[in-house]
Parts: structure tokens; sequence; C-alpha cells
């Protein structure tokens, strides 16, 4: 029974929920912002789209929620189309937007209740203040939204996306602006989200972010899709370590001899660099010491570091151009 | 269909103006009576009768016209044109609701509001002069046909305007003077034989004359060539805000 339960969750952890298929955008003014996107979205994942500003990021989280036309390509939320059977699809989602984007004259428990019924919803005064509670905007229901902090106006963007009790949720840019509280109350509300199954993806131009929350990572730039993966394996296919290698006495120069594993010597001499991939069978790391030992230098200590998101993601638009 | 959507949109575009109560009662009262005072018995002293009715009340339908268009068109506008203008309007946009829906609520508060201003004026009226209505239904069905189409033509102007210089124009370039010189104080049959033509291309005339006619039995222009000239408005907006949602002017990039 246990085991069966399992199963189903991760049968289910495998359904498609969003199917985007050869998506293009080309903006009036010619711009072409997305080059045919193709992407499937696992239900219940934490996806990360992780891109440079102008990326087409924002273009592509609108055209599935409607805000934007594609030029070419189809989007499938659930098995619908996103165009003829917008009511079941857009029924589904919660979008919050990249800027703050709110009815400055509105009292926030007001604009809630509008958020609501605008998805279909009835009225439902317990959800609404467990909402209000969960983003502590409580004591702030009837204060309009133009007298509110940009912190507290970004909770009720949140808070907006999710009074519908949307099964998918985007968030577009959440950290941008944000401070160290919101951000760790918004991973929580994220994580919380995931528990009971709703499908996260999130933009970000932070590495950290997608490092820190997303259990997979797409990297788009200039409306390319470079690569979406597990950020484990992203890291692991991708990673190299580096090993630093501290000398017990300064060099000037990298010895002739050890030139071929094109070592990287510190500005004061005392440090020398070698990369690795880690999913190569030998590291060459054997090798290098030997080769250091023969030519004469001592070593005082040795550090190895993964290289993060960043090192990937510049290796990898530097590689496609 | 989604009523719940239309609801809230209906809900919140009402207590936009029931917040600004004060405002949305007084400045018609305050203007109806104004014009009472200048126009009814300043002039009315020395006209005293158009088309057989006291100058008083021959203004009525008028003036309530006046105000209806402008309060229509700048309430519809307005309505559309500030989450546009915020940006919140995105959530309309990405909500499940069509389009027609997106219409009824937001068009249907703004005549809605506009309905009851004028019945608001008309009792404001009725305090100066002694109002006798020969055909309730007409009047009201032309109230209400004329607060529906010029809702929807704010609604137009509200999508249109780029920002809030164009929001105005429309409004105060080309309704007031159509307005006022479309009849609201005055017979046609008054004017010169050829400014009487050149008022027939001035679609607000039909409307005035039609209203009139539902007051006092008389009009300038026949009663079925105002019917047909503001449900020929009505579709030529209705064919125009169809045209924008489906290309999504203005709304969808
Ligand atoms: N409405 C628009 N009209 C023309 N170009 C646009 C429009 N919106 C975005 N763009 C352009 O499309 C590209 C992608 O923008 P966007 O999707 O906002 O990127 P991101 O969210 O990744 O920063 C940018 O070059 C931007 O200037
Ligand atoms: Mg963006």
């Amino acid at each position: 029974m246990l085991m069966s339960f399992k199963l189903f969750k991760l049968l289910n952890k495998m359904n498609t929920i969003i199917s985007i298929k050869n998506i293009t955008k080309t903006y009036a003014s010619g711009h072409e912002a997305l080059k045919e996107i193709n992407l499937e979205i696992k239900e219940g994942e934490i996806l990360a789209l992780l891109g440079p500003n102008g990326a087409g990021k924002t273009t592509l989280i609108s055209i599935i929620c409607g805000l934007v036309s594609p030029t070419g390509g189809t989007v499938k939320v659930n098995g619908f189309d996103i165009i003829t059977d917008y009511r079941k699809t857009r029924a589904l989602i919660g979008l919050v937007p990249q800027e703050l984007t709110l009815p400055a004259f509105e009292t926030v428990i007001n604009t809630l209740n509008f958020s609501r019924g605008l998805f279909g919803k009835k009225p439902d005064k317990a959800f609404v203040e467990k909402m209000l509670t969960d983003l502590t905007l409580l004591d702030k229901k009837d204060t309009e939204i133009r007298m509110l902090s940009g912190g507290m106006k970004r909770r009720v963007l949140i808070a907006k996306a999710l009074i519908h009790e949307p099964r998918i949720l985007f968030l577009d840019e959440p950290t941008a602006g944000v401070d160290v509280e919101l951000r760790k109350d918004m991973w929580n509300i994220v994580r919380r989200l995931r528990e009971s199954g709703v499908t996260i993806i999130l933009t970000t131009h932070y590495i950290e972010e997608a490092e820190e929350i997303a259990d997979r990572v797409g990297v788009i730039s200039d409306g390319v899709l470079l690569l979406v993966d597990e950020k484990q394996a992203l890291m692991q296919k991708l990673g190299k370590k580096c090993l630093i290698i501290e000398l017990r006495e300064k060099i000037s120069a990298i010895p002739a001899s050890l030139l071929s594993y094109h070592l990287v010597l510190s500005e004061n001499g005392s440090k020398v660099t070698y990369t690795y991939d880690t999913q190569r069978e030998r590291t060459g790391i054997t090798l290098l010491i030997k080769a250091m030992n023969k030519a004469g230098l001592e070593i005082k200590d040795l550090q190895t570091a993964q290289s993060s998101l960043e090192d990937i993601f510049v290796n990898l638009v530097s590689e496609k151009k | 269909m989604n009523f719940q959507a239309v609801k809230v949109i209906y809900k919140y575009e009402m207590l936009r103006a029931w917040k600004t109560l004060f405002q949305s009662i007084a400045s018609p009262v305050i203007s109806t009576s104004l014009y009472f005072v200048v126009f009814g018995s300043a002039i009315g002293s020395r006209i005293e009768t158009v088309d057989g009715i006291p100058y008083g009340l021959f203004i009525v339908p008028g003036l309530t016209m006046l105000s209806l268009l402008t309060q229509s068109l700048n309430n519809a506008a307005f309505g559309i044109f500030f989450p546009r203008f915020t940006g919140a309007i995105y959530e309309v946009m990405s909500a499940p609701i069509s389009h027609f829906e997106i219409l009824l609520g937001y068009v249907g508060s703004a005549a809605s509001k506009s309905f009851i201003l004028g019945l608001i004026i008309l009792t404001t009226a009725n305090l100066f002069v002694d109002l006798h209505i020969q055909h309730p239904f007409w009047m009201l069905a032309f109230l209400i046909l004329t607060c529906v189409s010029f809702s929807l033509f704010g609604f137009i102007i509200g999508l249109w305007a780029s920002n809030f210089d164009k929001l105005q124009l429309i409004p105060l370039l080309v309704i007031t003077p159509l307005v006022f010189l479309g009849g609201s104080f005055y017979s046609i049959n008054m004017l010169p034989p050829f400014w009487q033509t050149v008022t027939l291309f001035n679609p607000v005339v039909y409307l005035i004359s039609g209203f009139r006619w539902s007051f006092f039995g008389v009009s300038d222009v026949s009663v079925g060539l105002s019917l047909a000239m503001i449900l020929l408005f009505l579709s030529l907006c209705i064919a125009m805000v169809s045209w924008m949602f489906k290309t999504g002017y203005r709304l969808k990039d």
C-alpha cells in the first residue's frame, strides 16, 4: 500500500503540467524575444528560469498566462491549449508579476477579494484571513495599497496570486529589491506550496537563487533556451572543480614541465589553480602532484572548490556565441 | 460564464464611486442647479416658451443628457484606463474571463453609475420645475441606451488613451461642444436654415431630440430616426470594441 502510494507520487511527479512547443515571439517593434522555445514542466517541481535581463523570461511567462500573444507555437497547461481552452488553463495559474503593478487606491482585503472573484471563486473569509496571516498582512488589511512599503506591496502581489488556490505559480523575479526577511518568508512559502503539490516556475538572474531553491534549472539567453536540467545533474555535467594548491615558496612563473596542466598562477605567486573535469575517468591530480614534486615545488596546502552556476552560465553563454 | 468575475469587477467599480459619494452626487446636483439658475431663470425669463414648452422645462432633457454623456464617458474611460496605467490590468487579462465578461463588468458598472446620476439630475430638476413625463417607458429606454452606448464609447477611449491628456481630450473637445450645439438649450428650428442642416450631422441632436420627445411629445427630428441613430452608434461602438479585443489592441503585445 505504502509502496504503491510512493509510486503514485513518483509517477505524479513525472506528469507534464506545462508543455511548451516551438514558441516564438516577435514583438511589434520587430524584436525577436523568443526563438523556438521547447520546454516540458513537470507537475510539482520548482523550475528556475535563469537568464540575464532581456533574455525573454517575462515574455515566456506572459505568453503562458495569456498576457502576450505568441507569434508561433503552442502551449498546453494540464493538457489544455492556452488559447482555445483559456478558461481551464488560466484557472490553474497564479502569477506574481515582476513589477509592483497594484491598484493603488484599493485596500488590501478588497484587492484580495477582487482577485479571488476574478478567478471564479466564491468569497471565502476564512481562507482570505489565513492568506493575510501567512503573509503577515493581517494588520494591514484595511490599509490602502499606496500606503504600503515596497516589501509589503510584494507580499500583497503574492497573496493575490495565491488567493484563488492555483496549482501552478509563476514568480517573475521574486526577490528583486526584496529584503532578507521577505526573501526568507518567500522561500518558506514556496517550499510549503511545493509540499502541497503546487508547481512553481520562477525567473531570476541571480544564480544563487536558482541554486538555493530549484529542482531544475533552465538557462535562457537572447530568446534561446540553452539547456534545462536537474540542478544537481547540471552542476555535475558542466561542473568543473578547481584544485587550489598553496606553495611553500613563491614562484615567479610556472615551470615549463607543468605547462600542459594549464595552471593559473596567483598574482603574488603563492598559489596555483588547476581546473579539472569531475566527469572524466582521470582527473589528472595524481600526475600533477608527481610532476610538481619533480619540478621541485613543495606543497603547503590543498583546497578544492565546485564551480558555481555562475561559472556554468558564463561558459554556456560564451560557448553558444 | 464566470459570474463571480463579472460580479467583482462590477462591485469594485461601483465601490469606487461610493468612496467619493459626496462628489458623485454633489457635483451633478450643484451643476444642474446652476444651469437652472442661469439658463432657466435668467434667460428663461426672456424666452418664456420653446415649441410651446416653458423654457425651464424645455432644457431639462438636454441638461440631463449633457451630464449623462460626459459622466458615462469619464466613468468608463477612467475605469479601464487607470488599471492600464498602474499595470494592475494584468490580473484581469490573465484571469479565466472572456472579453464579453470584462465589458459586462466595466461598461455595466459605468452605465449603472450614469443611470443613477440621470435619476438624481431629474430629481433635482423636479425641484425647480414641474416635470411631467409623457412616455416614461421611452424615457427610460433612451436613458439606458444612452448610458450603455456612451459608457461603451468611454471604454474605447480608456483603451485608446495613452496618457491622461488624451483621456480628457474627447470629452472636452468633442462631447461638450456637440452637446451644447446639439439643441440642449434651444430647438434647432430656432437656427437659420443653413445651420439647421449642419446640425443634422451632429449625432447628439438625435439623442436629445428623442429624449425630449419622451418628456413632452415634441421633437426636432422623428423619434424613429432618433432611435435608429442611437442604435447605430451603439453598434459602431460594439464593432469597435470587438475589433480592439480581437487584436489585443493596447491590452496584449
Ligand atoms: N512590449 C514589448 N515590445 C517590444 N519589445 C519588448 C516588449 N517587451 C519586452 N521586449 C523586449 O523583449 C526582450 C525580452 O524581454 P523580457 O521578456 O522582459 O526579458 P527578461 O524578463 O528576461 O528580462 C527584451 O529585449 C525586451 O526589450
Ligand atoms: Mg523580466
